[in-house]
């Protein structure tokens, strides 16, 4: 497929990359001092270290990688909870591959089950409902995880189990939102970004409308961009034409899928399902007012945390882990002194090494490409 | 599982629960088509392509923008572990 070539070939960027170079030099700025921009999605961490986009950008522009792996976000404490949740008699407990793996301070997932806890890999939460209706002697309590992209299909189960009366179904609510995040990350102190490439697949339910206070509060230049190489190169070239303009919009990128309203479908399931908490904590960011979804007091009978009790205490990182600097952008994976020696994706300290999308584990993958890391070749 | 893996309806299985099997790169799977619905009537959506987010279309896309998104997802090597966590998880349709 010849489309497909031309799209991925990084030559075929070599307009847009010279668009940037010549962008970028306007604005005066230097390696010393470089323009930031934070991709806050997973996805797109995953995409530029694979394809090796930030080796091609000028030295005066720099790309941040946000906290947008929802398996690196979830601080040591919740990860107990779930354990505790977990080795419960006469549960089951449901949870996304990547997430079995994040160690907790007693442990992962995965060693709980080893050790004889019923944890079960789901590819979705309507697999979860599953297991709950082949097993009504059981709870099975789905690890409710992720940003707006998974949201309604956690909500869309959960109204499922409601009208199908499959009482011992439970979610265990980690879900987040990106909106209450970025309003964080643009309060703290010694970011000082200068613009976001916006997320994909969470715009395509959201919309690009919630994004709007970056803009007009912050005055920040917003673009929601697509996956594909050229996608993210695109989109760093509008944010740029603005920086130089002096302008600071909502941008959308990624027309061909997001639409300016995002699906109506899934915002109602979510509304309808989920509420904010007052607070939730991040791994690294400390805790986030709002940035928390649980489970309406109308659908209490769902929530995992309304039947068991939970811990529910906070927990530092391991003391060598430096993934909160890294979730930050603060710090560089490969300047963990840990990283890529006793942290690797196989035997991971901190929960940014389990997941692809997490920002050590996408630079151990993909180091080669960069020459600005100091790291080993893997092939 | 921030990134969909496209796939193509190939039959409405339950139309009061807006559920349809979709052929994700050979792989059948039962996925909730609530999300991308135009109304009661599921049969506009036979031979579309879905972007699928653990297990519920999130959006309609056209043929070429499926092609593209799976070859990235292959190269990024995501496909694979979506399929083989499709593959084990619990139910099957
Ligand atoms: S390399 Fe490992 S220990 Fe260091 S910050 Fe990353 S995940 Fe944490």
């Amino acid at each position: 497929m010849k489309y497909v070539d031309e799209f991925r070939n990084p030559k075929g960027g070599k307009g847009i990359l010279a668009d940037i170079e010549r962008l970028v030099a306007k604005t005066g700025r230097t390696a010393k001092n470089p323009l930031k921009v934070m991709e806050i999605c997973g996805g797109h961490t995953h995409a530029i270290f694979k394809f090796g986009l930030q080796s091609m950008l000028p030295e005066a522009l720099e790309l941040v990688h946000g906290p947008g792996c929802p398996v690196c976000v979830l601080p040591v404490g919740r990860v107990d909870d779930a354990l505790s949740l977990a080795v419960r008699p006469n549960v089951i407990f449901a949870s996304f591959g990547d997430a079995i793996r994040v160690p907790g301070s007693k442990g992962s997932l995965l060693e709980a089950k080893a050790e004889g806890a019923d944890v079960r890999t789901v590819y979705s939460p309507s697999d979860a409902l599953e297991l709950a209706r082949q097993n009504p002697n059981q709870k099975v309590i789905f690890f409710g995880l992720g940003f707006e992209t998974t949201v309604p299909s956690t909500a869309l189960t959960v109204l499922e189990a409601a009208r199908d009366g499959v009482d011992n179904f439970l979610v265990f609510s980690n879900h987040i939102t990106i909106v209450p995040t970025l309003r964080a990350l643009l309060d703290s102190d010694g970011l000082h970004l200068d613009g976001f490439v916006g997320p994909g697949h969470v715009s395509m339910v959201i919309g690009v409308r919630p994004y709007d206070f970056v803009a007009a509060e912050y005055k920040k230049p917003f673009v929601v961009s697509g996956f594909e190489p050229l996608d993210v190169l695109q989109s760093v070239r509008m944010l740029l034409a603005q920086i130089v303009d002096g302008r600071a919009t909502v941008e959308n990128q990624y027309r061909r899928l997001v639409k300016d309203d995002g699906n109506r479908v899934a915002l109602e399931a979510i509304q309808e399902v989920f509420e904010p908490r007052a607070t939730f904590e991040w791994r690294g960011l400390g805790s986030i007012e709002h940035s928390g979804l649980q489970l309406r007091a109308a659908y209490a009978r769902f929530d995992a945390e309304a039947h068991f009790k939970v811990p529910s205490v906070s927990v530092p990182d391991p003391g060598v882990c430096e993934c909160g600097d890294v979730l930050k952008g603060a710090i560089k994976p490969w300047e963990c002194k840990v990283f890529g020696t006793a942290c690797t994706p196989e035997t991971p300290i901190g929960a940014c090494m389990v997941s692809s999308e997490g920002a050590c584990a996408a630079h151990y993958n993909y180091g080669r490409l960069n020459p600005s890391s100091r790291l080993r070749t893997v092939s | 599982m921030c990134l969909g893996i496209p796939g193509q309806v190939v039959e409405i299985s339950d139309r009061e629960k807006k559920l349809g099997i979709v052929d994700i790169s050979g792989v059948k799977r039962q996925v909730n088509l609530a999300c991308v619905a135009q109304g009661e009537d599921l049969s506009p959506l036979l031979g579309q392509w879905v972007l699928v987010h653990v297990g519920f279309a999130m959006n309609v896309i056209d043929p070429e923008e499926a092609a593209r998104t799976i070859e990235l997802l292959r190269e990024l090597g995501e496909a694979q572990a979506e399929l083989e966590s499709m593959q084990k998880s619990g139910a099957r349709p």
